[in-house]
């Protein structure tokens, strides 16, 4: 048989590899070997982390090519990289350097108000944002191979993440719950693809891993979500924002794998210095949270 | 009844558990040194070589893993898992667990763009093996007291040598039981001999 690339299995199954894992934003090779060294399981190259993009403003794109490659040569694991919600090209490209991973992100000022990526066109795999299971389904409709709360990125506030996922779970479960004939009305309503929601019902999960993202910023963080059902954790501004960005993330791997030890927490958390400061979320405006992005 | 391991440290764990199952086997989900007290053979699973190491090493699996290896156990590597097994490990220094004599290069087919699905002949499997190959290293020599299983385009993909096998796709990502009911029948041999 020929080979066949870009399957959904090859993509999917990319995505299984990392579970139990924490993904970590980096700017740089040498916070990668941090991140690398710290037991990551893929690093997101960008170039600037998105509490960054959030106190800069303006228009947040694709990373440079070079940080990207610089980022590549540094590490043996995976590379994820970002690009905005419906830029084709910045994919394209993304894809031709050849990064393990693209995360359609709503971190990005999004290129599109309307349409997101058609993500079965390519062979890379991407992962991309949901607050519910309505966006959920529409982003695995669209060929997502892999899912993660939207959270509230760049804040330091777990509060959305864990609404995001608790929402989530609430409503996986009560698909599996379902009787098959209410299904299409739950579609209707959700505004999911209906095949999804029957994939859902009948394998009792959802059909690619769903990480947690947007406002980890400690180990007691990165376990709590862990405890909600995640699959994972990508932790952006968290680690390189913090006073001793290795042990930070030493300690956040362990306790994501280890999140039902609460003693070993414990010992993780000691004098790890500040964590970063982190911002309230009633005090962003609406129009300013970007978990608004996307549709 | 036997005990089939498989460890949880990080990576895809809840395939292989369920791609082990048989009527009497019994399958362990391990996260802690003691519990290899507990089993006759252990899975490792697909996941990440380098992060998972640094865990056995941080968890203080390293002595204990070796140790279980030595005394004969089965054990089944699937890709990441496999490269934990190795020998050798081409462009490292020092490989991992060394517990099957073969050397083996990461990432050899290269990103995860260029991961693939191909269908494969195993000796003792099956003629029509689905393999599912995610940024998959392959096993580029092996050592005269290992048996080649299966190769593609000329690179070995799967090889046992003795209680060990380890191949460089993922079979726990299929609905195919062939590859891990293999492994069951070595553990159940080794159960044998050892009663």
């Amino acid at each position: 048989m020929e080979r066949q690339v870009g399957t959904d299995r090859v993509k999917r199954g990319m995505a299984e590899m990392q579970k139990g894992g924490v993904i970590m934003d980096v700017v740089n090779a040498e916070q990668a070997k941090i991140a690398e060294e710290a037991g990551a399981v893929a690093v997101m190259a960008l170039e600037r982390v998105p509490s960054d993009i959030r106190a800069a403003g303006g228009v947040a794109r694709m990373a440079d090519p070079s940080i990207v490659e610089e980022v590549q040569n540094a590490v043996s694991i995976p590379v994820m990289a970002k690009a905005r919600i419906g830029h084709i090209v910045e994919a394209r490209v993304l894809e031709a350097l050849g990064v393990d991973y693209i995360d359609e992100s709503e971190v990005l000022t999004p290129a599109d108000e309307v349409f997101h990526l058609n993500k079965r066109d390519y062979t890379v795999p991407f992962v991309c944002g949901a607050r519910d299971l309505g966006e959920a389904s529409r982003r695995i409709g669209e060929g997502a191979s892999m899912l993660r709360t939207k959270g509230e990125p760049g804040t330091g506030n777990i509060v959305e993440a864990v609404r995001h996922q608790r929402l989530m779970q609430a409503q996986v479960n009560k698909v599996v719950g379902m009787a098959e004939d209410e299904l299409m009305t739950e579609a209707k309503n959700l505004g999911a693809p209906y095949e999804v929601l029957l994939d859902i019902k009948r394998n009792g999960r959802l059909p690619v891993v769903n990480f947690a993202a947007g406002g980890i910023a400690t180990p007691a963080d990165a376990a709590l979500m862990m405890q909600l059902g995640s699959d994972g954790v990508f932790v952006g501004s968290g680690i390189f924002k913090s006073e001793n960005p290795a042990k930070f993330a030493k300690a956040i791997v362990e306790a994501t794998t280890h999140y039902e030890d609460f003693a070993l927490i414990a010992e993780l958390s000691k004098n790890l210095g500040p964590a970063m400061k982190g911002i309230e979320i009633s005090s962003i405006e609406e129009k300013d949270r970007m978990q608004e992005r996307g549709w | 009844m036997i005990n089939i391991g498989v460890l949880a440290l990080q990576g895809a764990v809840r395939e292989h558990v369920k791609a082990l199952q048989a009527p009497d086997v019994n399958v362990i989900v391990v996260k802690k040194v003691e519990q290899l007290d507990e089993i006759d053979g252990l899975v490792f699973p697909g996941g990440e070589s380098t992060t998972m190491r640094r865990l056995i090493n941080l968890y203080g699996f390293y002595e204990p893993l070796k140790e279980f290896a030595t005394k004969g156990n089965p054990i089944f590597g699937t890709c990441a898992g496999a490269i934990l097994m190795a020998t050798e490990i081409v462009g490292q220094t020092e490989p991992h667990l060394s517990i099957m004599d073969m050397t083996v290069e990461r990432n050899a087919f290269g990103r995860q763009r260029e991961s693939f699905e191909a269908l494969l002949s195993m000796e003792g499997v099956g003629e029509d093996v689905e393999g599912v190959f995610i940024r998959a290293p392959i096993i580029e020599t092996v050592g005269p007291g290992v048996k080649i299983l299966s190769s593609y385009d000329g690179d070995i993909v799967a090889a046992q040598q003795g209680p060990f096998l380890a191949c460089s796709f993922h079979p726990e990502l299929t609905d195919d039981d062939r590859m891990h009911q293999y492994f069951v029948k070595i553990v159940r041999e080794q159960q044998a001999i050892e009663a």
